[in-house]
């Protein structure tokens, strides 16, 4: 089995549009969070998010461009320059024969549904752009960045809802990882923030009106995030070989399914999911420093993680940190883990936990070390980021410094 | 009208749970009637849609909304409540 690095990685989201900023924020514990602006807010009840704010379209893209491209393949494509350009990598010959795009975004092209939509019920029209489709479909992001950087392997999309881009980095993973190719584009991207975006959150009543406090006592929710990042993955020798600079090593990675319940985990099934990771990264449970939490703010979620922990890591439990940086960019749902990789790479990389922010009040539930409110400096050599969706699929990453 | 708002908070509930009308007792919890958290988040959007009303309800924490959820009576009571308040 081959190795895998990562050797290139960019981002925007609502802390920051690339990744010298966004890792900032997160050290800083800067929150992203603030009242939305978008059409019809006054008639949602959930007005904040982790909204991408002052981003100008047509200051990157042509006009041909932005008639395909849905905002979370705008985001996609920005993230994607930054990774590449970052990684050095060219796609020519037999790379570019391998290389692929794989991507997680749970919603795609939802602002094209919402606008279209619009267009046919509101303001009865009966005919709409022609590039509806090609805007609006999951695989516009992965396609799109095949295109700009000539990848002609394996290139696809994944929606698993809020564990899109954990299985889709999982897949990528895994595809370098048994020699298929040496290269691989991946992460995922995520733009709800519509009105009909939101107010399908809504109706779930799980969102806070205020803000993001995962396993702080008086959480009240979950709150929305947008935005993308990418990575490049990379097989080891052949990053060596041409002298790129290794960020990270990805180590191992595991996805279960829960087969319980449509929106309430199981301990069970995201316990076998840590565990699993562990076992594929040959980690043993006490060289975890750092873990990168689901930690969306719900009490169903942050209880049962907290208890997932707990029962995989033992003692070791109460040494190793967790955070959730949700507190901070929002829930990017299909897009939430490539932009929390991050995190974990900031952990390695530059021995900086972010924290928890909006941590409040302790929940005797939720005793474990959550970094709450200031980053901490502490030197980490392994770690791994969890994403438990709704409808129960799993998928957790191990990385180890590189 | 009272009645009335009783009548059709029974009806809702005993939608949601499958069951005769007359099987809901008002000291019935929604345990009881084997309403989960996602039949208790439909019941409460068919109780907003039938009354036109808001309920002031988080699924995170269910038991410290201000809404009372513990029995079918506490709940009609609630609901009776905020149809008062849309009234007036």
């Amino acid at each position: 089995m081959k190795r895998v690095v990562i050797t290139g990685m960019g981002t925007i989201n609502a802390l920051g549009k690339n990744v010298p900023d966004t890792m900032a924020a997160l050290a800083e514990g800067r929150c992203g969070i603030a009242p939305i602006n978008i059409r019809d807010v006054d008639r949602l009840s959930i007005k904040i998010g982790g909204q991408v704010r002052g981003f100008e379209p047509e200051a990157h893209f042509n006009r041909q461009q932005i008639a395909l491209y849905d905002r979370f393949t705008q985001f996609t494509m920005l993230a994607a320059k930054e990774a590449i350009s970052q990684s050095g990598l060219e796609f020519h010959g037999l790379l570019a024969d391998e290389a692929g795009a794989i991507f997680g975004t749970a919603g795609g092209g939802v602002n094209t549904w919402d606008e279209n939509y619009r267009t046919v019920y509101e303001e009865g029209k009966n005919r709409v752009h022609p590039f509806v489709v090609p805007k609006l479909m999951n695989n516009a992001a992965a396609s799109h960045v095949s295109m700009e950087y000539n990848l002609k392997g394996a290139s696809y999309s994944v929606s698993t809802a809020c564990a899109s881009s954990n299985h889709a980095m999982g897949q990528a993973f895994m595809m370098v990882r048994s020699g298929q190719s040496r290269a691989m584009v991946t992460g995922g991207a995520e733009a709800m923030l519509s009105f009909g975006g939101i107010k399908a959150w809504e109706g779930l009543r799980v969102m806070s009106k205020d803000a993001c406090r995962p396993f702080s006592a008086n959480r009240n929710g979950m709150v929305q995030g947008e935005g993308a990042a990418v990575f490049v993955f990379e097989e080891l020798e052949h990053a060596r070989a041409r002298g790129a600079d290794i960020i990270a090593e990805v180590a191992g990675f595991a996805m279960t399914s829960d087969a319980s319940d449509i929106v309430v985990p199981s301990k069970q099934g995201a316990a076998r999911a840590v565990r699993g990771a562990l076992r594929d990264a040959a980690m043993a449970a006490q060289d975890v420093g750092y873990i990168n939490a689901h930690g969306t703010g719900t009490s169903a979620n942050d209880k049962t993680e907290c208890a997932v922990v707990a029962d995989v890591f033992g003692p070791h439990a109460d040494k190793l940190m967790i955070s959730s940086t949700k507190s901070m960019h929002g829930h990017l749902i299909g897009g939430t883990g490539a932009v929390e990789l991050l995190a974990c790479i900031m952990a390695l990389r530059d021995g900086i936990i972010a924290p928890t922010i909006g941590y409040e009040e302790p929940d005797p539930e939720c005793t474990l070390d959550v970094v709450p409110n200031e980053a901490r400096e502490a030197k980490v050599d392994a770690v791994l980021s969890n994403a438990f969706a709704f409808g129960g699929l799993n998928a957790v990453l191990a990385l180890r410094k590189a | 009208m009272s009645d009335a708002v009783k009548e059709k908070v029974i009806e809702i509930i005993a939608e949601q749970a499958v069951l005769e009308k007359s099987d809901v007792k008002m000291d019935s919890t929604l345990e009881d009637l084997g309403i989960d958290s996602l039949g208790l988040v439909e019941s409460i959007f068919a109780i907003e849609e039938a009354f036109d009303i808001q309920v002031p309800f988080n699924a995170n924490e269910p038991s410290e909304s201000d809404f009372d959820i513990s029995s079918v009576a506490a709940i009609v009571k609630a609901v009776q409540g905020l149809v008062r308040e849309q009234a007036a």
